[in-house]
């Protein structure tokens, strides 16, 4: 409990410290070889930030930044996930998907906002197409890494249990790779808002990011800089939501005591010692 | 809750060829495993006692010959042939109790049933305080017993065994065996168990056969460790280490 208010104090203290720094080199316009003439104070930024709060504006951006990513993620977490399975499972859907998925997989999903206007009669479904095309290909290869390397034991249990192609999907394809499933829908998540802010930028109808690139465009860098927080925000809130549900679907991880999140009702010494006893083996010998 | 016990299957190898395509590891194996006993196969390290218990589990094609049960060419893994395996196969995002419950629900039984099922076997392997357990929260000769009652439950009529107490302390072992023998006891299943120990062969098997030859010796009863200082089993001992030196 110390520990973690520890931890909580030195994380306030980073972010005040540089906010800060900010506002010092702001204020006092330093201009060196960076120069903090044109920056926005951060009480300016604050300013703003209220005045933005109280406007309908603000918070049609958010929902319409908000559903696209959402949307776009979503369905990125749906495809990624059943293209990687099926490419790592089937050697069919692997010279099938393979090629075609590679020579994508390069291009910056952004470079595909061209693509975009040209396949879908709406910006806004070009906005999602682009979201979810930057979310797919990171889930896509943790879930086809993820498969691949699982136990072959598992698969092999199961069968000789009678079960079949989708026992064995259900009960140990899907549940053994979830942990690398999650780490790419953690890195999807980021991926999308870089691509989402980006898209809005370039072909959106309200959102954050149309909003940031209006008020640069009107010199109003307060303004930038709320888009900016709030771009930031938004982040930090839906990654840290992936974070917890990935940490709540993968209970059953052996984890270290450190990266374990607090429980008034943790074993001290979960591992039991092998049972020493002789035979024949009873109850209170096997007891921890 | 259990019905009738089943028959234990008949397991027959005629000049069976197993391995790999292209990689044959034990060529012209002749074997018959009768229903109900325990048979040991002992044998070097390599020398094909995974294979051969792959290849009757189903896991393996035959590359030549005959492999059958009670008659019929074993093609394919069937839940009436359970494995036990040497490596940790449970599955860890299951609970102790959901691991043993898997092959019930594979074949359709009702959760109520399935559930108090499990936890009968649980209480015959002793663990029947750590059901809501995952298998990390238990130690390996713990998560043995747990692959036991998981393929027990099921009531396969044979079940096959690849070196599963490999891995465990010599204590815990000892343990294990007479565990095995015990809960084995009334089930009817045929058990092939594979082993490259000696002494452990010569106390589980009713016949134990040697690889890679195939050649299949009875084994003097009862089954009780001091048995083995008698002068016929220190005899039949000495002749598998002869037996086994001889074809390494």
């Amino acid at each position: 409990m110390r520990a973690r208010r520890w931890s909580i104090a030195l994380r306030g203290l980073s972010l005040a410290a540089a906010l800060g720094v900010w506002q010092l080199l702001t204020s006092y316009d330093v201009n060196l070889w960076l120069r903090f003439e044109q920056f926005p104070t951060v009480t300016d930024v604050a300013r703003a930030f209220g005045d933005r709060l109280g406007s309908d504006a603000y918070w049609q951006d958010l929902t319409d930044s908000l559903t696209r990513i959402v949307t776009g993620f979503a369905l990125a977490a749906v495809l990624g996930i059943t293209v990687g399975t099926a490419v790592a499972r089937s050697r069919i859907a692997s010279d099938l998907l393979g090629p075609v998925l590679e020579v994508i997989r390069p291009v910056p999903a952004i470079a595909l906002v061209p693509v975009a206007i040209l396949l879908f009669p709406s910006n806004e479904q070009g906005i999602v197409f682009i979201t979810c095309t930057a979310a797919f290909f990171p889930v896509m290869v943790s879930t086809r890494h993820a498969v691949r390397a699982l136990t072959p034991v598992w698969e092999e249990a199961v069968l000789t249990m009678g079960g079949g192609r989708w026992r064995i999907l259900g009960s140990v394809v899907l549940p053994g790779a979830l942990p690398g499933i999650l780490g790419g829908l953690s890195v999807g998540i980021g991926v999308s808002w870089i691509c989402v802010i980006s898209a809005e930028m370039i072909s959106g109808e309200y959102g954050v990011g149309y909003r940031t690139w209006q008020d640069y465009t009107v010199v109003d860098y307060p303004g930038v800089f709320v888009g900016m927080a709030t771009i930031g925000l938004l982040g930090w809130i839906t990654s840290t939501a992936v974070e917890l549900l990935g940490r709540r679907l993968t209970r059953w991880l052996p984890r270290t005591e450190g990266s374990r999140p607090p429980s008034p009702v943790r074993h001290r010494n979960p591992v039991v010692p092998p049972a020493a006893a002789p035979v024949p083996l009873t109850k209170e010998r096997v007891r921890p | 809750m259990t019905t009738t016990t089943p028959p234990g299957l008949r397991l027959t190898l005629r000049g069976a060829v197993l391995g790999r395509a292209g990689a044959p590891v034990l060529d012209g194996i002749d074997l018959d495993v009768v229903p109900g006993e325990i048979l040991a196969v002992v044998g070097p390290s390599g020398c094909g006692k995974s294979t051969l218990l792959r290849t009757l589990a189903g896991l393996l094609p035959a590359l030549g010959g005959e492999v059958t049960q009670d008659g019929d060419a074993i093609t394919a893994p069937r839940a009436e042939r359970a494995l036990v395996f040497q490596d940790d196969a449970l599955l860890p995002w299951r609970t102790v109790r959901a691991n043993v419950e898997l092959p019930l629900a594979i074949r359709g039984v009702p959760r109520a049933e399935r559930r108090a099922r499990a936890e009968s076997w649980l209480a015959r392997v002793g663990l029947d305080e750590h059901g809501a357990k995952l298998p990390h929260r238990i130690s390996g000769g713990q998560r043995q017993r747990v692959q036991l009652a998981r393929a027990l439950a099921a009531e396969p009529r044979a079940v096959l065994m690849d070196e599963p107490f490999g891995a465990l302390d010599a204590q815990t072992r000892a343990g294990m065996q007479q565990l095995l023998v015990d809960v084995l006891r009334g089930t009817g299943a045929t058990v092939v168990f594979v082993t490259h120990d000696v002494d452990e062969a010569l106390f589980l098997g009713d016949r134990v056969a040697l690889l890679p030859t195939g050649r299949v010796l009875d084994v003097p009863r009862p089954r009780e460790r001091a048995a083995h200082t008698d002068p016929a089993t220190v005899a039949l001992r000495r002749g598998v280490l002869e037996s086994l030196t001889s074809t390494h």
